[in-house]
Parts: C-alpha cells; sequence; structure tokens
C-alpha cells in the first residue's frame, strides 16, 4: 500500500533522513523504532506533507504522491496522528471529530460519529467537553478517532504512548490490536521499542536519519544487540 | 448616574464599531498570524464605491448593502495580490507587507481620485434621539449596538455550526493540525479574508454614516482603532476583540467627558497611556490566548 524509496530530507545543512525506503502492505501493523533524534518523526511528516523531501519518493498504490500537501494526502488517504496529540483545545469531543471528518460528505460524517463513539465509549462520555479537560489518555484516544473520521487508508500514529500512565499505554497498544483485527493498515512511530516489537507485525530500526534494520516485530525482538547500541529499551 | 448611564450607552454604540472592526482584525491573525494593518483600507474602499453610488443617485438603502460587498471583494483582492504571495513568511514580513498596501491604497486614491473630501448625504435619522426616562439616547448608538448584537450572533453562528467555521477555529488554534485534518488552507484563509471583510463592511456601513465623507486616508482610523482592540483583547481571541473594542469605545467616551475642558482634545493621548499601562501589568491583553506550536 505505502511505498517509501530513497527518502532523504533536509533541514538546510542537516541531513535528518538519508535515503530512507520502507514499505507498508495492506492490513499491516508496521513499527518504526528508534531513539530520540532518529529522524522518525520527520520521516512520518515527511510521508504526510508537513516537511518537502529532498530525494526520494513516496507512492500510495499505484499513485506517486511524493510532496503533496497534508490536505491533499489526507483526501489521497493518509491520516497522522501526531506527536503530543495536537487535539484542538477549546473545541468540544464532537467538534474536533466534527473537523476530522471535514474531507467526508455529511451523511458519511454522521455515520462515522456513531462509529466513533462506539469504538472509544469513553469519548461518548464526554462528548460536550472541551479537548482541554481531557486526560492524556482520554486525549489520545480523541487524537486517534479524529484522524479515523476521514476513513484513511493508512494510519499513521507519531509516539501513541508519550508521556502516557503505564496502564493507560496498555489501552493504547489494545486499541492498535483492535484496529489490526479491523483490517486497518498503520504505520506506528515509537520510543518504548519492546511493545512496539510485542505489537507490530514487522518493524523498522532507524538511527541518525538511516535504516539499519527491519524484519519481523519477534526477528527485531531477539535482536537484543540492536537494542543495546540503537534503541535502548 | 444618569450622565454614567448616558456615556455608557454612547461607550458602547462606539465601542461596537471597534469591536466590528477588531474581530475582523483576530479572524486574520488567527489563522495567518498576520497583524493586518491594511484593514483600514476596506473601509477607504468601501468609502469611495458608496461616493460613486452617491453620485450616480443611489440611497443608502443601496450603498449599505454594496458597502458591505465592496468590503469583501476588495478583503478578498488584497490577500489574493499581496498576502497569498508572502504566505509562509515571517511575521515581520506580513506586517510589512500590510504596512505597504496600507500606503498603497491611500497614494492610488490620493493620486488618482483626489486629495479633497469628498462628502455625501448622511442619513436622516443619524442625528435623531428618544428619551428612556432622563436618558436622551441616539438612534444611531441603537442601531449600531442592534445591528453589532445580530452581527456578532450570525458570526458566532458561523463558527459554532458550519463546517467552514470549524475549520477557521481548527486553524486558528493549530494551522498545521487542520491541515493534517484535510483543512484546506487556501479556502479557511479566503474564507477568513471573507469574513474579515464582512466585518469591516458592516463597521464601514456606520463609519461612514458618522464620518458623512471620505478622503484617502479615512482608514487609518479605523484601522488604527481595530487593531488596538484587538490587541487590548489579546490577539487571535475573537472574544478578547470584542471585548477589546467595547473597551476602548467606552474608555474614549468616558474619559471625554470626565476629562476638564481645556484637556478633552487629549483623550486619545490619555487612552494611550492606559492601554500602555494595560500592557505593562498584562503583555497578553485582557484574554491570554495558547497558540500551539507549528511542526
Amino acid at each position: 500500500m505505502l511505498e517509501v524509496r530513497g527518502l532523504t530530507t533536509e533541514y538546510g545543512a542537516i541531513t535528518a533522513l538519508r535515503d530512507v525506503s520502507l514499505s507498508v502492505g495492506a492490513g499491516e501493523v508496521v513499527g518504526l523504532i528508534g531513539p530520540n533524534g532518529a529522524g522518525k518523526t520527520t520521516l512520518l511528516g515527511s510521508i504526510a506533507g508537513l516537511l518537502m523531501p529532498s530525494r526520494g519518493t513516496v507512492h500510495l498504490g499505484d499513485d506517486d504522491v511524493t510532496g503533496q500537501t497534508p490536505e491533499k494526502m489526507l483526501r489521497a488517504g493518509v491520516a497522522l496522528v501526531p506527536e503530543h496529540r495536537r487535539i484542538f483545545v477549546d473545541m468540544t469531543v464532537e467538534e474536533n471529530l466534527r473537523i476530522g471528518g471535514v474531507t467526508v460528505p455529511h451523511a458519511r460524517r454522521v455515520e462515522l460519529l456513531e462509529e466513533m463513539a462506539e469504538l472509544f465509549p469513553v469519548l461518548r462520555d464526554k462528548w460536550t467537553t472541551s479537548g482541554g479537560f481531557l486526560s492524556g489518555g482520554e486525549a489520545q484516544q480523541l487524537a486517534i478517532a479524529r484522524a479515523l473520521m476521514s476513513g484513511p487508508k493508512l494510519l499513521m500514529m507519531d509516539e501513541p504512548s508519550l508521556g502516557l500512565a503505564p496502564i493507560i499505554v496498555d489501552l493504547v497498544f489494545d486499541l492498535i490490536d483492535r484496529l489490526r483485527a479491523e483490517g486497518r493498515t498503520i504505520l506506528v512511530v515509537e520510543q518504548n521499542a519492546t511493545r512496539m516489537l510485542q505489537a507490530a507485525d514487522r518493524a523498522y530500526v532507524l538511527r541518525s536519519g538511516v535504516i539499519v534494520a527491519d524484519g519481523s516485530g519477534q526477528e527485531l525482538l531477539a535482536r537484543e544487540d540492536l537494542f543495546d547500541t540503537f534503541v535502548g529499551g | 448616574m444618569i450622565e454614567l448611564l448616558q456615556n455608557l450607552i454612547d461607550g458602547l454604540g462606539r465601542g461596537s464599531i471597534y469591536a466590528l472592526l477588531a474581530l475582523g482584525v483576530a479572524v486574520i491573525f488567527g489563522v495567518m498570524h498576520l497583524l493586518n494593518f491594511a484593514h483600514g483600507e476596506l473601509i477607504t474602499v468601501s468609502g469611495y464605491a458608496g461616493y460613486a453610488a452617491f453620485q450616480a443617485g443611489w440611497s443608502w438603502y443601496l450603498v449599505a448593502p454594496l458597502v458591505v460587498v465592496v468590503s469583501i471583494v476588495t478583503s478578498l483582492v488584497i490577500e489574493r495580490l499581496a498576502f497569498s504571495r508572502v504566505r509562509g513568511a515571517s511575521d515581520f514580513t506580513l506586517l510589512l507587507t500590510s504596512f505597504g498596501i496600507h500606503f498603497l491604497v491611500s497614494a492610488i486614491f490620493l493620486m488618482y481620485v483626489s486629495a479633497s473630501v469628498k462628502s455625501f448625504p448622511r442619513p436622516g435619522w443619524v442625528a435623531n434621539t428618544y428619551s428612556i426616562g432622563p436618558l436622551t439616547v441616539e438612534v444611531f448608538d441603537t442601531v449600531v449596538i442592534g445591528v453589532t448584537i445580530v452581527t456578532l450572533a450570525v458570526t458566532v453562528a458561523i463558527l459554532q455550526k458550519t463546517m467552514f467555521g470549524l475549520a477557521l477555529r481548527a486553524a486558528a488554534a493549530d494551522f498545521d493540525a487542520a491541515r493534517l485534518m484535510g483543512v484546506r488552507s487556501d479556502s479557511v484563509i479566503r474564507g477568513a479574508f471573507a469574513l474579515s471583510g464582512f466585518l469591516a463592511g458592516i463597521a464601514a456601513i456606520f463609519w461612514l454614516m458618522r464620518a458623512g465623507n471620505t478622503t484617502p486616508t479615512a482608514g487609518s482610523d479605523p484601522m488604527l482603532k481595530g487593531v488596538l482592540a484587538a490587541l487590548i483583547g489579546g490577539l487571535g481571541s475573537l472574544r478578547g476583540a470584542v471585548l477589546g473594542g467595547l473597551a476602548l469605545g467606552l474608555a474614549e467616551v468616558l474619559l471625554r467627558s470626565q476629562l476638564p475642558a481645556s484637556v478633552a482634545e487629549l483623550t486619545e493621548g490619555v487612552v494611550f497611556v492606559l492601554i500602555a499601562l494595560l500592557f505593562i501589568f498584562r503583555p497578553q491583553g485582557l484574554i491570554t490566548v495558547a497558540h500551539a506550536e507549528r511542526v
């Protein structure tokens, strides 16, 4: 479904990503792990259209979507749950979800709102609460639900467990499992490497902007050298 | 007490116009981080369009909607010709661009129309008054306050009930996050300029009705009042803009009535001193706005 080939992204003189290639197949959960500053968020930003890669291509199915704007990428079927969630704190849960469905027709948006209320019961109970009054776990669920409101082909999540209590981290990974069971295609950036590799079908390890290893979650879990050297988790 | 009530009504009338101007400034600042010093030019251009319409024999009933339409169109044209070309540039570049438009529009009317004052008839009811007990209330103030309330209600309904309004609020809170949701930056920015033009157009009707004339620099004073009111309220806050406008109008009227006659002409100067004091103790304005970091 997603094919990234030779992607290089630079911030001025600094090369944040160098010749990165990865793929995500339909229905897969793929993890992207690595230490702080490895370029994980830059990679998601380059795919989602927030950053312009200087070289390489991004294909979604047969379509070359390299360098498209975020709004075009969303319409192409790529939704990103950004780092730190970035929900709209002055808008209610329902308004956050409605804006997540800005690209879908009204009737479908209403259906999706009902689906999200079903999938995230905690949000249904806080429908009219402002985003700023949600707990970290609730806000994370809202951020994921908001991204799902566009009916994406590919859901990308950036550090979904960041800053959450361990019990809420469990909830987030349970949610990833449920989304996988629904057949959704997911690319997750995560610093909690052990949990990510347990949850992922496949994963890539990124260090200093370069992919240094890839394989199934179980294969990578077995490579302790990789953890000690690159991940530390 | 009666005098105070009288001044409050006058101040609310004046402040309502400032609130509409400030709201337009705040809407644009919210989505573009642009403090738009060209906002007053919507009144300049609308004023000349109104003058031309009066010359053609139009009445205020036709001129009023024309002023609103011209203000909206001018706002969109300015966005298209100038601000769209510097989108994404630094805040300073945007600020300089808005100053440039402000001076350019004045210069165009000065060079190609006339430097002299162009007068047109004020509606007969502008000077009319009516009494409520011991209070004498201007019909004009009543109409301004009433229309402002309706305009604000319509604006709130647009912002809260429509997808465009939700998109505008989302973009104002976190532009890149809104784009990630599929909000089209072009559409939301143009929509913001159209809404800003609409609000300026309503304000322009009353500004021009009260003035009864226009000049190449007619937009300077409303621009200053709109920007100041938005700053007082807390830049980026729509509620703050309305509060700031009302506070500025009330301060002007109350000070003018309370200052000794010999220094009454210094009212605006004293208002600026008060604003400076406000910013010393609350540099963020009346309402604090949290701006999300950009990606």
